[in-house]
């Protein structure tokens, strides 16, 4: 195992995008009760809908996806899972659904508080399951609901008369929006919310691709936390500025030989799937204890919209990787695999994400030949616990280990 | 040179002891695996039986699932890496491994030169594992030993649902309550456990030399559905259930023999 260099735990720096980035996220959730307090209007929003709408019309947003991510993370995912089947909501439905409409049902998870909606907004282009998560939600709190349909696409390219579609809805959200709160939209806004959030994305993407350094600059659970930014807050100002302080730091890192992943870094792998949320300390610390760094997923550059033209952010959030067919995730996932000189992917079967697990078990297996590495995956649940056993995590992390080692001592050998 | 490995599984412990890295010279089984007295009771088995003693071990591997608890070992393997040796020192061809242990289902594919180079197991269902074929086993009174020999009886296997244990449970009790014969009945459990853990085999890709590991390997019946379900020869050795010990006694000769040559 490798040995991990322990260091006194340094002051709290306000200048490092680690506080930055920690104070934005939880600055979303205060703000979202400040606007409730003041008789703004609150949305809670399904991580890819287009952020530019409510922020252009000073709607204050809360994302239910991020908040169940913190409720399974501080140890609540199971109550609050129960609290849903209780109501006759399956138990194989999303884990994240189930705490959201726990939460709308009982208003109260000390685990983390959220303002309560006066609208929701929904996109389906991460999963169609938030379709009736969302109809719940608007029908349980007496609010109403805005949905922006963007369908999965089958083609490789997103085609014109998709772009249309979503355009059309993207107004006519807009048009309901400025009708049901009396708000009025503003282009000037608009341009200068876009430019906010292409310039948090642009950071954000080229801090993610320092990962292309060995050893990498990063501990690549970082990215897990830092991506909540990007989350629920890519439209705001102070994101960019935080995201850049990231890039940089991560620059400096590679430039002085130094890294966030504090140990040996013995091998480079891609994540795939949402974290285990329950156990994000027992899978962390179950690769880095074996000198294992998880330099790159899909999941953190899914929150990346850079684009230069209206059509262009269309374009964006019709390509998030939940909304794209198999090929063109794969060949993204195969870029990420070479660009990251990744030796070995490790696939969450995500019981919650049937969408994404279910397409992986034949995506895997085609990047793993495409870049000839070995490929495992293990059970879990983006947030409830009982789909995870940490003794077939272990022995398919050490599987994979063991492959790698040896692909490595045979490549030496020739 | 003698080295040992200990194979703790969850439902029992094995042990294999290698002379010089190619001589099996003892193995030793005792029911009862993780978190019961199995491993310590397996290793007092060999010491009694072949007069030797945990001293006379130059290198002790463990592996399995109660690989990380055991303190009687110098190291610990995946039993992954484990069943791949074992089955590649009985089977010097061998590239492909399909394994159904107490609690899981494994395929591991090995290159021409013997090295694992992927591998597949099943979820956490126990539907097409060891568990499964106990529990059935239970329903019908029934030693699981006996299961082998009672399916080779039946021309028309029963149908039974390998999609998960707790349905095939009820399945079979309604089957049975349908006077359904016990022989039919128990191929179409053993068919059951081939076929599903046959989906995974395909999907690990199945290259010749093809054998079968793990306790349930010594079940004929599901060795003969698994290669009518793979439609390839599938090797079998008495000795399956040991691969993952033999693995490991190999695993530290390997370890012990590159201390001697100055290459550890």
């Amino acid at each position: 195992m490798a040995e991990e260099v322990k260091k006194a735990p340094k002051p709290v720096d306000v200048n490092s995008a680690k506080y930055k980035l920690g104070k934005i996220a939880a600055d979303a959730y205060t703000d979202a009760f400040q606007a409730k307090k003041e008789g703004k209007i609150v949305a809670w929003v399904s991580s890819n809908f287009p952020v530019e709408i409510p922020e252009t019309l000073g709607i204050a947003t809360v994302y239910p996806e991020n908040q169940a991510a913190g409720i399974a993370a501080r140890g609540a995912g199971e109550r609050m899972c129960n609290v849903a089947e209780a109501d006759g909501y399956s138990n194989d439905i999303c884990a994240y659904a189930r705490i959201s409409l726990a939460y709308a049902k009982l208003k109260e998870c000390p685990e983390q508080e959220v303002a309560m909606p006066d609208v929701v907004l929904c996109c389906n282009n991460i999963c169609n399951c938030m379709i009736k998560w969302y109809e719940n939600l608007a029908q349980d709190l007496g609010v109403p609901m805005l949905m922006l349909d963007i369908p999965f696409n089958p083609d490789y390219d997103v085609p014109q008369s998709i772009i249309d579609y979503v355009s059309a809805q993207f107004w006519d959200v807009v048009a309901k929006l400025e009708e049901l709160f009396g708000l009025k939209w503003d282009d000037d806004k608009f341009q200068e919310v876009t430019g906010f959030s292409c310039r948090a994305s642009r950071a954000w993407l080229a801090a993610t691709a320092c990962a292309k350094y060995t050893p990498s600059p990063f501990n690549g659970f970082d990215l897990l936390n830092h991506m909540a930014v990007m989350v629920t807050a890519r439209g705001k100002e102070t994101a960019g500025e935080a995201m850049e302080t990231l890039y940089k730091e991560y620059m400096d890192n590679h430039a002085n030989g130094t890294s966030t992943f504090r140990t040996e870094e013995k091998y480079r792998i891609m994540f795939e799937g949402i974290a285990c949320w329950p156990y994000l300390r027992v899978t962390s610390t179950g690769l880095k204890s074996r000198g294992i760094n998880m330099v790159t997923t899909i999941y953190a550059d899914a929150f990346g919209f850079d684009y230069n033209s209206f059509e262009g952010m269309i374009r964006a959030y019709c390509s998030v990787p939940n909304a794209i067919n198999l090929e063109k995730s794969r060949d993204k996932r195969i870029k990420l695999c070479k660009d990251n000189n990744v030796e070995g992917l490790l696939v969450h079967t995500n019981r919650s994400c049937k969408l994404w697990s279910g397409f992986m078990y034949e995506m895997s297996r085609q990047i793993g030949e495409a870049c000839d590495i070995p490929v495992t995956s293990f059970d879990g649940d983006q947030a409830d616990p009982r789909n995870f056993s940490e003794a077939q995590y272990d022995t398919r992390v050490q599987g994979l280990v063991e492959i790698m080692d040896a692909n490595k001592a045979a490549k030496g050998a020739m | 040179m003698y080295t040992l490995g200990i194979d703790i599984g969850s439902t029992t412990s094995k042990c294999a002891i290698l002379k010089d890295g190619t001589e099996l010279v003892a193995t030793s089984l005792q029911r009862g695996g993780l978190g019961t007295g199995g491993p310590e009771e397996a290793l007092s088995r060999l010491w009694r039986e072949r007069g030797l003693s945990r001293e006379d071990m130059e290198r002790v591997i463990a592996t399995g699932y109660g690989r990380n608890k055991f303190r009687g070992a110098d190291g610990e393997v995946s039993e992954l890496t484990c069943h791949a040796l074992g089955g590649r020192f009985i089977f010097p061809d061998l590239r492909t491994v399909i394994d159904i242990g107490g609690q899981d289902a494994k395929i591991i594919s090995l290159t021409a030169d013997g090295r694992m180079s992927n591998f597949i197991m099943n979820d956490k269902c126990a539907a097409g594992t060891g568990r499964f074929l106990e529990v059935m086993a239970n329903i019908l009174c029934l030693d699981i030993n006996d299961l082998g020999p009672i399916a080779a009886k039946s021309d028309k296997p029963a149908p039974i649902s390998s999609t998960c244990t707790v349905f095939a449970e009820s399945e079979v009790i309604s089957q049975m309550a349908n006077g359904v014969e016990q022989a039919d009945l128990v191929a179409g459990i053993c068919q059951s456990v081939a076929t599903r853990v046959a989906a995974l085999a395909r999907r690990a890709g199945i290259t010749q030399r093809v054998c079968m590991s793990g306790g349930v390997a010594r079940n004929e019946a599901v060795r003969r559905y698994m290669a009518e379900a793979l439609n390839t020869e599938i090797s079998f050795d008495p000795r399956a259930q040991y691969f993952g010990a033999i693995g490991a006694a190999l695993y530290a000769w390997r370890q012990a023999d590159q201390v001697y040559s100055g290459n550890f």
